[in-house]
């Protein structure tokens, strides 16, 4: 494989793992503007185990299960705030997490922290359809089925005896070690972070990834992260090929043109579970009363 | 640590705060009122700063940029209000028809003669330079008000999802992050995204009170976003206006029952917002006279801090959070480092927003109603 293509390759895994994370607290109903945060975490977590001798292949369950227990502990208080509050308060936690990073004189500070082990495409790819069939099946169990119940309604959800908080606490922890394990795949194929690099805007980036692919079916994320990240790429190399400058300069403006028509005529996302359930159709997909109790 | 410093930094952090104050009332307005985190503040600001910046520097092309923006949105609104017009169906066609012709002519004229150029050299022969002052504060707050009424138009007009899930108040949030990205990336391909510099017209001008030191230009624009934001809230206490924005604010679904024409006052509120941000970039810009296409968001971030901890929706809550979120900043750069005002910033936001979400002065009408 070339190593453009590679390269490529490599920053669309990342960015569907990333969106995965966003997208198991969002398929719930809450959104996460903190994913910087974690994806710090789990980069950096996995950077220093691996560098006090723990092997990567370990350095990276290590951090994920590192990063989960910071999810867990501030789901709860987090969990309090929702709406705008909810925005705000994984955003300032990100936030945080920069700060205290960038103060920590064994993790580099603002110098950047070097990483060991290297992790090529042979691990990563493999890792990200791992990450993309687990949220697959996990959307398809009774997990899945109360978060998808929180998303539409919670107060009827409560009615039937779901347990919103646990479903909540859930999906935000695996969230939290989805996030982190990208974060940790970044660390070991870069071999250099820093905390410059997780920015506000990959934490706005990978949230409008989920909210265009859409948070009704696990197909979002993937769609959404996919698109995102090879439509702006394809059209700085078709640039390039022509000649035209513009092109590339311009095309960030198309993407939030984009954006903003989207929420006009298809706010719900690219897919959706309706949209799904008629392209399964002709192959024996669900039938109407299925497809009638999809369609919301 | 020296201490005989500490009076000039309260200064400092006062002054500091008065950028912030203006911007997190912007925020706090559109929050209060439509229970909407606008993103595209830190896109009007920055633009406003930019575009002051460009004036100075007599670029033309920000001239011209600014007039296709304003055509775009007024033949935008034009259509809208010919699409309900109560007109025969021909009558409407053929405007449309003239309206796009029209725009189109203009545009071209735009494109292929580019006026600016010739404008700045008109008018620097007519004035001196004295005069782009004027128009670079005129054009700014022009354009950055209607901008916020396109704004207006792809952002509370959609509220109203037809898919009720939990999801759903992210729509107006996701529109403005596109027009935030948008406007950053139309300044980013015009001048790149380096640091832009202008001289300052104040000079170093600045007084000393004991061993205090004030710089005139930020002391005025202090004592000027304190006016304009107790203006706002004399306005919004006592007039007519005043009065139906609180009743939306309050209850949403219940203001209209009392006759209050909520799609005639919402675009006020988002005007005003432009304006607050253009008047806070205009400041900016004159003020630090470094710019850059990112410097709204580094602004609004801890703009919006100091919103939460003066509680959402409230305006003298926003000011006297944004001056305290400026003293911090300013304080633990002084006492710790300048890497350090990360943690006390927003971990005092963090903890705001988990143990006292109603900021620190207590409550106001936030997400009873939603739209």
């Amino acid at each position: 494989m070339s190593g453009y293509l590679e390269s490529q390759l490599i920053i669309l895994c990342l960015n569907v793992i990333y969106a995965y994370g966003i997208f198991l607290p969002a398929a719930s109903g809450q959104l996460n503007l903190g994913a910087a945060g974690f994806i710090t975490i789990g980069a950096y977590a996995s950077a220093w185990f691996n560098a006090s001798g723990v092997p990567m292949y370990l350095a990276i369950p290590a951090a994920m299960v590192f990063a989960a227990t910071i999810g867990f502990v501030i789901a709860f208080p987090i969990l309090r705030t929702r709406g705008v509050y909810m925005v705000l308060a994984t955003f300032a936690f990100a936030e945080v997490v920069a700060g205290l990073i960038i103060n920590l004189e064994f993790l580099g500070a603002a110098a950047g922290y070097p990483v060991d082990s290297h992790a090529d495409y042979l691990v990563v790819v493999p890792v990200t359809i791992l990450v993309v069939l687990l949220c697959f099946f996990l959307m398809s169990t009774r997990l899945g089925l109360a978060m998808r119940s929180i998303h539409d309604d919670e107060a009827v959800a409560t009615l039937f005896g779901v347990d919103v908080r646990l479903a909540k606490v859930a999906a935000f922890t695996l969230g939290a070690a989805l996030m982190s394990l990208g974060g940790a795949l970044y660390a070991h194929h870069y071999n250099y972070i820093e905390t410059q690099t997780f920015n506000v805007l990959v934490s706005i980036y990978i949230l409008l990834y989920v909210l265009l692919g859409g948070t009704q079916t696990a197909w979002g994320p993937l769609i959404g992260a996919a698109f995102f990240t090879i439509v702006p790429e394809a059209l700085r190399q078709i640039a390039t090929a022509s000649g035209q400058a513009w092109i590339a300069e311009s095309r960030f403006i198309f993407f939030g043109a984009i954006i903003v028509l989207m929420m006009v005529f298809r706010p719900e996302g690219l897919v959706t579970r309706t949209l799904i359930d008629r392209i399964a159709m002709p192959f024996g997909g669900r039938s109407g009363p299925a497809r009638a109790a999809g369609a919301v | 640590m020296d201490l005989s410093q500490l009076p000039q930094q309260i200064v400092n952090g006062l002054m500091l705060g008065g950028v912030y104050v203006m911007v997190a009332v912007a925020f706090t307005l559109i929050i209060g009122m439509l229970n909407f985190l606008n993103f595209t503040v830190p896109a009007l600001f920055m633009l406003a700063s930019v575009l002051m910046w460009a004036i100075l520097e007599g670029h033309g092309i920000a001239l011209d940029l600014t007039a296709t923006a304003v055509l775009l949105v007024l033949a935008m609104m034009a259509a809208d209000r010919l699409q309900h017009a109560e007109l025969p169906a021909p009558v409407k066609s053929g405007a449309a028809l003239g309206l796009a012709a029209g725009a189109l002519l203009i545009f071209w004229q735009i494109i292929a003669s580019k006026p600016g150029d010739e404008v700045f050299a008109w008018l620097d022969a007519a004035t001196g330079k004295g005069g782009r002052w004027v128009v670079g504060i005129f054009v700014a707050l022009f354009t950055v008000s209607v901008l916020s009424l396109l704004i207006e138009r792809f952002t509370y007009r959609y509220m109203k999802a037809k898919y009720g899930d939990a999801t759903e108040h992210a729509l107006p949030l996701v529109s403005s992050l596109g027009f935030l990205i948008v406007i950053e990336h139309t300044v980013i391909s015009t001048w790149g995204s380096d640091a832009l510099t202008t001289a300052s017209p104040f000079g170093n001008a600045s007084f000393e009170v004991g061993p205090v030191l004030f710089s005139v230009p930020q002391l005025l624009s202090l004592i000027l976003s304190l006016a304009i934001v107790f203006g706002l809230s004399v306005m919004l206490k006592t007039t007519k206006l005043g009065r139906a924005l609180r009743s939306i604010a309050e209850r949403p679904d219940t203001a209209p029952l009392m006759g209050v024409e909520v799609g005639r006052i919402v675009p006020v509120v988002y005007v005003i917002t432009g304006l607050l941000c253009a008047i806070a970039g205009i400041l900016f810009t004159i003020n630090y006279t470094t710019v850059d296409a990112y410097v709204g968001d580094t602004v609004a971030t801890v703009a919006i801090a100091g919103m939460v901890l003066g509680g959402l929706g409230n305006v003298w809550g926003a000011i006297v959070g944004a001056l305290f979120i400026g003293m911090v900043e300013v304080m633990s750069i002084y006492m710790v480092g300048a890497t350090f005002k990360k943690i006390p910033i927003w971990g005092l936001l963090l903890l705001i927003l988990i143990v006292r979400p109603t900021g620190l002065f207590g409550h106001t009408a936030i997400g009873k109603g939603k739209f």
